[in-house]
């Protein structure tokens, strides 16, 4: 047992790549020792700017041998059969065995030295690895990320040889670029890690991670500061730098009049900066940079020259926001017809038409309680900062700068927030507006998009969405479930649907309960809940169907919920096995494909009197009942059945659960003590019939059937 | 030869080594010399990027090694703002540095002509920051970085993969300083009119402020723009011709000609933009064209 190190050495890798190659790489060298039979224990994969490194612990000393045995085609096969068997096990013909007239392969291996496995296993790595985007150098046709300078390939003490494209492995790597450029002498996995640090590099991203967040806050704090918490910030620093130095810099707090996710965005995309706020939760003119460099003069020459570059930016930023502030909306808002906003669906002008509709729509239907004045101007001034320059610059300030420009010219406070909220939420974790007027325009927003979109046939697939439907279909469920919007789904694609355009309120509909299910499950609901709901839900009141999604999930997470869904799928599989639907009345109808949702009266259809009470009683299950355990059980769904129902309809799923509950003991003791198939034709019939209605009960209040044991 | 003295120059309230304009060209051109580079001219031909120079383009194509190093100096009609801003230019210069094949010292040399101009990269942090080029005008790309001085980008670094929509093989290592933005931050200077062009009181301002606030007001006031459309048709013929004749270099002329008079097109406001895309189409056909017919005849 020995540890294996593994260091590439590269020129600079993208720290928006690191992360994956990291599992790529222990992913590759899992599965090639796992296919050589080569036993190992934990893997540990770090990246840097310039390696990236691999560790993994108590390898053994050479694989185990194999022996294993195919079943091949019959000897009579045709020859390309047995040709592809042949291939497939490399073997050749004489090496079959014939076994009764068929062949079978005998493929032994050998323990192979895990040096030579680790040897095959770099090869694949250097020769084969899963980049997004890789490249030549030189006169090499090798591919890597950026040019690859170095291996070292260690197990315990001993060298794992091996030669790619001119590039040797050995003990020997660099240390951090510029405190440290000369080589450095590696004696195994033991010693890695330290041996790096004192040539300031810092292997593992983790700890890097960790310094720039202590160390950025702290430098904040020293200050009198609080770091704005920007994670995925930390990353990309992490990603940038081998030896990360956190330096504090300000800036000309003139700039403070420019809208403040400008500064912000500012120094995180183009500087990759983070800012501060002061003790009053306001932006304050200073930044944490990192520098990759413990410089000399403690990097005050550093914080200079960031603050003059940020200066630069800031000063451009600023005559962006100064111009497009002097337009006023509704004028820059004309420039919008001559935008496409997709070949199919027009400009977006005819965008912010079909939205002010909508949003008009949403008030005046009652579903929206705000100023329907108010409403039609947000619609119309919403999109006109997508012609503005701050936005041209920063796309993803789109609604931000244009609430900052209505407020300056004199909007009312909910226009301004509406538009500035339009977008959002912008995904699940997001704030999900909750006022009036902003609630109309972000729901509008994006039902025209979602539906328009899938109108003229441009449906996610897979993984691609390039016009973020699912996030779109997300904040539709989001903003309606958090505001209870009490409105059917289908009303709400029908009112947002092109009249010209397509039919595609099924799908659109379909997408939208996969999109619950996908938000639902954040928050612990799952699949088959919802699919249980949807089946008895038909018109798509998202705030309904959720509660009753809820109280589902967390009946069936009782015990009682746990057994009468056991006893249900009995009973469903009793009546599947007998092929029963019902008695003779019941099951033209459901044959007929009319939903036995349980809540028309039978009776209804049945026209002959005498028969009318025989029936009832069939129906019912009641007639000739002579267990105790049947009784019980007809006693109990007489009780529960009214229960349930009523509770249904007053949406108080939680007492339509306890009336389901009340049916466990019941239907637990009936299964117990009665026998569904007597040999007396009459009592089977009734027995079944007393389990569809069973079956019946439960399926009103979700259908259990969808339910995964 | 030596390379020129520094003169000295306070700088964050310190005394620091601090080169003139002209001296930081003739630094890079003494480092890079040394390096085996062909020290050429500008070529003199309205480029909007140093890339566009044969030198470059041309010369990445084909088997054979190459070293060169020379400023461009670099029109884009667009970024010309009268000589108000004291940040951007309608007019300016590039270093640009090509070696090939790429030696696996790139990066090494790089840091050295830095060094070599005065930035000490245990003072100042510096970074490679993921960055590919791409110019669909020429049909070319390659992987790199923008490389980082304390926060500005002061290099273009770039292992060309394509060149005219052929392979690069083997790959050309391309260095593009910005040497107006380089010299503001050796010289501390915040206005780029504020450069110290020598070290006997001649600043940019007194050489090309004028150029600035003349050539904004041409490019986007009074160029003709019926010529500058027949401007871009004859270009076309020209190349055209040129190909048919197998004359690559002039062919390829025709197309850096095409391109600047498009770009002139551009900052007028005369091309929409979809006609944009189409306009680009073309000149990159005329560019992959003459490229072809280089590799050919090189053949």
């Amino acid at each position: 047992m020995a540890d294996f190190l593994l260091e590439l050495l590269s020129e600079e890798i993208p720290a928006r790549m690191q992360s994956k190659a990291r599992n790529d790489l222990a992913r590759i060298v899992a599965e090639c020792t796992a296919e050589a039979g080569l036993q190992t224990g934990v893997i540990d994969a770090f990246s840097t700017p310039r390696r990236l490194v691999l560790i993994v612990r108590d390898v053994a000393a050479a694989s185990e041998g194999s022996r294993e045995e195919l079943k091949g085609p019959r000897t009579s096969a045709p020859a390309s059969a047995v040709e592809g068997f042949l291939r497939k096990t490399g073997l050749q013909r004489e090496q079959l065995e014939d076994r009764d007239g068929v062949y079978f392969a005998v493929v032994e291996r050998t323990g192979r030295d895990a040096r030579d496995i680790l040897a095959d296993t770099i090869t694949r790595i250097v020769t084969n690895f899963p980049w997004s985007k890789s490249m030549r150098w030189g006169v090499g046709s090798l591919r890597w990320v950026r040019p690859l300078h170095g291996i070292v390939a260690m197990l315990g003490e001993d060298l794992v040889p091996v030669e790619i494209e001119g590039i040797s492995s050995g003990a020997a790597t660099v240390g951090h670029r510029f405190h440290h450029p000369g080589p450095i002498t590696i004696g195994s996995a033991a010693d890695y890690l330290e041996k790096l640090r004192a040539c300031h590099v810092i292997v593992d991203q983790e700890e890097r991670e960790q310094l720039i967040r202590q160390g950025s806050s702290a430098l904040a704090a020293a200050a009198g500061l609080t770091l704005l918490d920007d994670e995925a910030l930390v990353v990309e620093n992490a990603g940038l730098t081998e030896w990360p130095v956190p330096i504090l810099g300000t800036f000309d707090p003139e700039f403070l009049d420019v809208p403040r996710e400008v500064i912000v965005l500012t120094m995180r995309t183009n500087q990759k900066y983070f800012a501060c706020t002061n003790d009053e939760g306001l932006l304050a003119p200073s930044f944490v940079s990192i520098a990759n460099v413990a410089a000399q003069d403690g990097g005050e020459a550093i914080a200079h020259g960031n603050s003059r570059v940020l200066a630069a930016r800031l000063s451009d930023a600023r005559f962006f926001w100064e111009q497009d502030v002097k337009i006023p909306l509704e004028e820059a808002a004309k420039k919008l017809s001559q935008i496409i906003f997709h070949e199919k669906l027009g400009t977006i002008a005819d965008k912010v038409e079909r939205v002010a509709k909508l949003a008009r729509f949403l008030v005046q239907r009652g579903i929206i309680e705000a100023d329907i004045d108010e409403v039609e101007r947000a619609a119309r001034l919403a999109k006109a900062d997508l012609v503005t320059g701050m936005v041209g610059e920063f796309p993803e300030l789109q609604g931000i700068i244009g609430g900052y420009i209505a407020a300056a010219q004199g909007e009312p406070r909910a226009i301004a927030d509406a538009i500035r909220e339009q977008y959002k939420p912008a995904g699940q974790g997001d704030e999900v507006p909750t006022a009036p007027v902003s609630i109309a325009i972000a729901l509008a927003d994006k039902l025209d998009t979602l539906v328009g979109f899938f109108q003229v046939g441009e449906k996610p697939t897979g993984s691609k969405d390039p016009f973020a439907l699912r996030r779109a279909a997300l904040g539709i469920l989001q903003i309606i479930i958090a505001n209870e919007l009490r409105v059917s789904m289908r009303e709400l694609i029908t009112a947002a649907a092109h009249p010209r355009g397509a039919d595609a309120g099924r799908e659109i509909a379909g997408f939208l309960i996969e999109r619950l299910k996908v938000q639902q499950r954040d928050s612990g609901i799952r699949h088959d809940m919802i699919d249980a709901v949807v089946a008895v839900e038909k018109d798509g009141d998202n705030v309904r169907m959720v509660r009753r999604v809820e109280a589902l999930q967390k009946f069936i997470d009782t015990e009682d919920g746990g057994n009468l869904l056991t006893a249900y799928k009995r009973a469903a599989n009793i009546l599947k096995k007998e092929k029963w639907t019902g008695p003779a009345v019941m099951s033209s109808r459901a044959e007929q494909g009319i939903p036995q949702t349980g809540e028309e009266d039978p009776l209804v259809l049945v026209e002959e009197p005498g028969l009318k009470e025989a029936v009832a009683e069939m129906a019912s299950g009641q007639a000739g009942a002579d267990l105790p355990a049947e009784k019980a059980l007809i006693t109990a769904l007489d009780h529960a059945e009214p229960l349930a129902s009523a509770a249904v309809d007053a949406e108080d799923f939680t007492a339509a659960m306890a009336a389901l509950a009340s049916l466990r003991g019941p239907i637990d003791t009936f299964f117990d003590e009665v026998t569904v198939n007597d040999t007396d034709a009459q009592k089977r019939e009734r027995r079944l019939n007393l389990l569809l209605r069973f079956r019946d009960a439960v399926n009103r209040v979700a259908d259990f059937s969808r339910i995964e044991a | 030869m030596h390379p020129p003295k520094r003169a000295e120059a306070t700088y964050a309230g310190r005394f620091v080594l601090s080169l003139s304009f002209q001296d930081l060209i003739l630094t890079l051109h003494h480092y890079w010399s040394r390096q085996g580079c062909v020290i050429l001219q500008p070529y003199d031909m309205q480029v909007g990027a140093g890339t566009f120079h044969p030198a470059t383009v041309l010369r990445a194509l084909g088997p054979d090694s190459w070293r060169a190093a020379y400023v461009q100096p670099c029109r884009r009609p667009t970024d010309g703002r009268y000589g108000e801003n004291p940040n951007r230019l309608g007019h300016y210069y590039q270093y640009q540095v090509v070696l090939k094949p790429s030696p696996d010292s790139l990066q090494e040399l790089y840091l050295g002509s830095l060094e070599e101009i005065g930035i000490d990269p245990l003072k100042h942090d510096i970074r490679f920051v993921e960055d590919d080029w791409e110019s669909p005008t020429l049909g070319a790309w390659g992987l790199g970085w923008e490389v980082w001085c304390d926060g500005m980008e002061v290099t273009q670094f770039t292992y060309f993969q394509q060149v005219g929509g052929f392979e690069c093989r083997p790959v050309t290592g391309e260095l593009t300083y910005g040497l107006e933005r380089l010299a503001m931050y050796i010289q501390g200077v915040e206005n780029v009119f504020d450069l110290r062009f020598n070290d006997v009181g001649v600043t940019y301002r007194d050489i090309f402020l004028e150029n600035e606030r003349e050539g904004s007001e041409y490019n986007f006031e009074v160029a003709n723009t019926d010529r500058l459309f027949e401007a871009f048709r004859d270009a076309v013929a020209e190349c055209e011709l040129c190909i048919e004749r197998r004359l690559p270099i002039p062919a390829y002329e025709q197309a850096i000609a095409a391109s600047h008079v498009f770009n002139m097109l551009q900052a007028r406001g005369v091309i929409s933009v979809t006609e944009r895309q189409a306009y680009i189409g073309r000149v990159r056909d005329l560019a992959k064209a003459a490229c072809g017919a280089w590799l050919e005849r090189a053949a």
